[in-house]
């Protein structure tokens, strides 16, 4: 029980102090996450929308992909990418393997199957109608698609916080290609695996602390968001 | 009538193999109210699409005052409303503005005409609840708002009171009304109530396996239907197959069932027709044995069966062949209407209608 009790202590003063590892850390993963899950919208959300709304040779295809590719293994991600990165890979010439873009690659490829699959079946669970009353009301075909996403915003943003919280927590492909280098690639997660493999404990905990703070801090304000209009599921009067 | 408004020429959609509309012609004056009548599948949502630029057509052309717009163009000079409410899950407000923000609209506008339209149908109360917290009714009449606060030229209605219960669909076709004769907004509204079309309409035109099949006022195509499909469709409950047997002082004798009716029209029909007969048309006396009447034709029956519908009694005659006869409360107390009664039922030859029966 020391250990803990003495290693929570420990970590409260690292973060208080701003403990260089830590802070460096906690930068590092949430630049990477973050950049990893917008370009993971930025693909993500047209791709759904053209699978949701469009019938094409193939697609049955690509949406097999998605959703096979929603729970693929992340271990086996960091190994494919980090196969294409190494030198002798096909994508060895662009000496990206132990760098920051090799982590968002994987990242993306982690978080972009996720957020293509929900923001499909937020827009498959919408009334089909609802897009004809977008065009019958005047909105022009952009208008219209925003439209839909505001209607599938619910089921959208938990998109969002699939995709972020399953890469700012996810390790093995982010070792892979990262590497864990000090001030280069070193994330929370990667860190906490070094810090506990050397005992220091207290900065493990430190790190898993701020972990799970951004990952809750996350769900917290997209579930808050999330859940406003609800309401009337609770009082009953919803119809 | 003018050159008209919306005019729509050899108009032809397909699903697949199956011919969903085929229109010839069809012209929709400025600020004229169509109703759109006819059986499921008939055609007659698809022909709103069409007309709303949501389907593309296989062939033909659909042109507003004479020209062909762009997409947009035609879209933005319509609203449309479908049989459920469809509303975005927002606020009501947000709701009504909707297509006036998609038209970029200036703020201070929206508010004034979201309130005034709102005013019209009666939510302006309503203008700060979410769009889930709406009865059926409620819900229905913020469509219907949403879609005048555009002041659209055309107005398209996919039968926007079918789901509402009687009551709340009565209060809002009567501030439906209202509201359309205040606009300067040509409307085609699809029911399949002809209750509704009657009520709301200068004219019914009556779909058919994707083709307009009549159209007219309403009084037109209530008494004078051109087929038996459409004599149904517009409440004929007498619906007799005849033969022409001659014609005499001016009217058309048609047999039924070996006895003969005279008919107005029938000029040029020969042999085998359709014979209709309104059911109001229809009245009934007792038989007292010394009847009287200035109809033309007057048959001798039994009361098979009788009806309450509220406000009439609907009698089933037998008199060789079957009529059926719409008779207020009142008259059939007086004459002590029941079923095994013996009657006569009479009907004018103004009063029945012939087409060609193929």
């Amino acid at each position: 029980m020391d250990l803990i009790f003495e290693g929570f202590k420990q970590a409260i003063i690292l973060i208080l102090s701003g403990d260089p590892l830590v802070v460096e850390a906690t930068l590092r993963s949430l630049q990477t996450s973050g950049t990893a899950v917008i370009i993971s919208i930025i693909l993500g959300v047209p791709l759904g929308f053209l699978l949701a709304l469009t019938r094409f040779p193939g697609r049955n295809l690509i949406v097999s992909l998605v959703n096979a590719g929603m729970g693929l293994p992340p271990v086996v991600v960091g190994l494919f990418v980090a196969i294409f990165l190494w030198r002798s890979g096909a994508l060895g010439f662009l000496g990206l393997m132990y760098s920051i873009p090799a982590i968002i690659i994987a990242q993306v490829i982690i978080a972009l199957p996720l957020v293509t699959g929900v923001i499909i079946s937020a827009i498959q669970q919408l009334n089909p109608k609802i897009r004809l009353q977008a065009l019958a009301l005047g909105a022009t075909k952009a208008q219209m698609l925003l439209t839909l996403i505001k209607e599938a915003r619910i089921t959208a943003l938990v998109a969002v916080i699939a995709g972020f919280g399953a890469i700012i927590s996810e390790v093995g492909a982010v070792m892979m290609v990262g590497g864990n280098i000090s001030g280069q690639t070193r994330v929370l997660t990667t860190a906490i695996v070094e810090q506990v493999g050397r005992g220091d404990f207290s900065r493990a905990i430190a790190l898993s602390l701020i972990l799970l703070t951004i990952t809750f801090a996350a769900t917290y304000a997209l579930t808050h968001y999330q859940q406003r209009g609800t309401a009337a599921w609770a009082q009953g009067t919803s119809k | 009538m003018g050159a008209g408004y919306l005019q729509i020429a050899n108009l032809r959609q397909r699903y697949g193999d199956k011919v969903v509309s085929d229109i010839d012609e069809l012209v929709i004056e400025r600020g004229e109210v169509l109703a759109v009548i006819g059986p499921n599948g008939a055609g007659k949502s698809t022909l709103l699409k069409l007309i709303a630029q949501l389907e593309k057509p296989v062939s033909g052309t659909i042109s507003f005052n004479g020209g062909v717009g762009d997409e947009l163009d035609i879209r933005r000079r319509l609203a449309m409303v479908f049989q459920e409410p469809l509303l975005f899950n927002t606020t009501v407000f947000d709701n009504i503005a909707y297509g006036l923000k998609v038209r970029k609209v200036a703020k201070e506008e929206i508010e004034s005409r979201v309130r005034e339209v709102a005013g019209m149908l009666g939510v302006e109360h309503l203008l700060g609840r979410a769009s889930s917290n709406l009865s059926g009714g409620e819900a229905q009449r913020v469509s219907l708002a949403r879609a005048l606060v555009i002041e659209p030229e055309l107005l398209l209605l996919d039968e926007p009171m079918a789901s509402l219960d009687p009551p709340t669909k009565k209060s809002l076709i009567e501030d439906l009304q209202h509201v359309l004769d205040r606009l300067d907004v040509t409307v085609v509204y699809v029911t399949h109530q002809r209750t509704e079309a009657i009520m709301i309409a200068d004219r019914i035109a009556v779909m058919d396996e994707g083709r307009i099949v009549q159209v007219g006022t309403a009084q037109e195509v209530m008494n004078y239907p051109v087929n038996e499909m459409v004599a149904d469709l517009v409440g004929v409950e007498n619906i007799l197959k005849g033969r022409v047997a001659g014609a005499r002082d001016g009217v058309t004798v048609v047999e039924v069932e070996g006895k003969e009716i005279e008919v107005a029209n029938g000029e040029g029909l020969t042999d085998k027709v359709w014979l209709f007969v309104r059911p109001e048309n229809v009245s009934i006396v007792a038989d007292d044995g010394e009847h009287q009447t200035g109809m033309r034709n007057h048959f001798e029956g039994e009361i098979t069966k009788l009806y309450d519908m509220g406000a009439f009694y609907r009698a089933v005659v037998e008199c060789g062949f079957v009529l059926v006869a719409l008779v207020t409360k009142r008259s059939a107390s007086e004459m002590g209407l029941r079923v095994g009664m013996r009657v006569w039922a009479s009907f004018d030859s103004t009063g029945a209608h012939v087409v060609s029966r193929v």
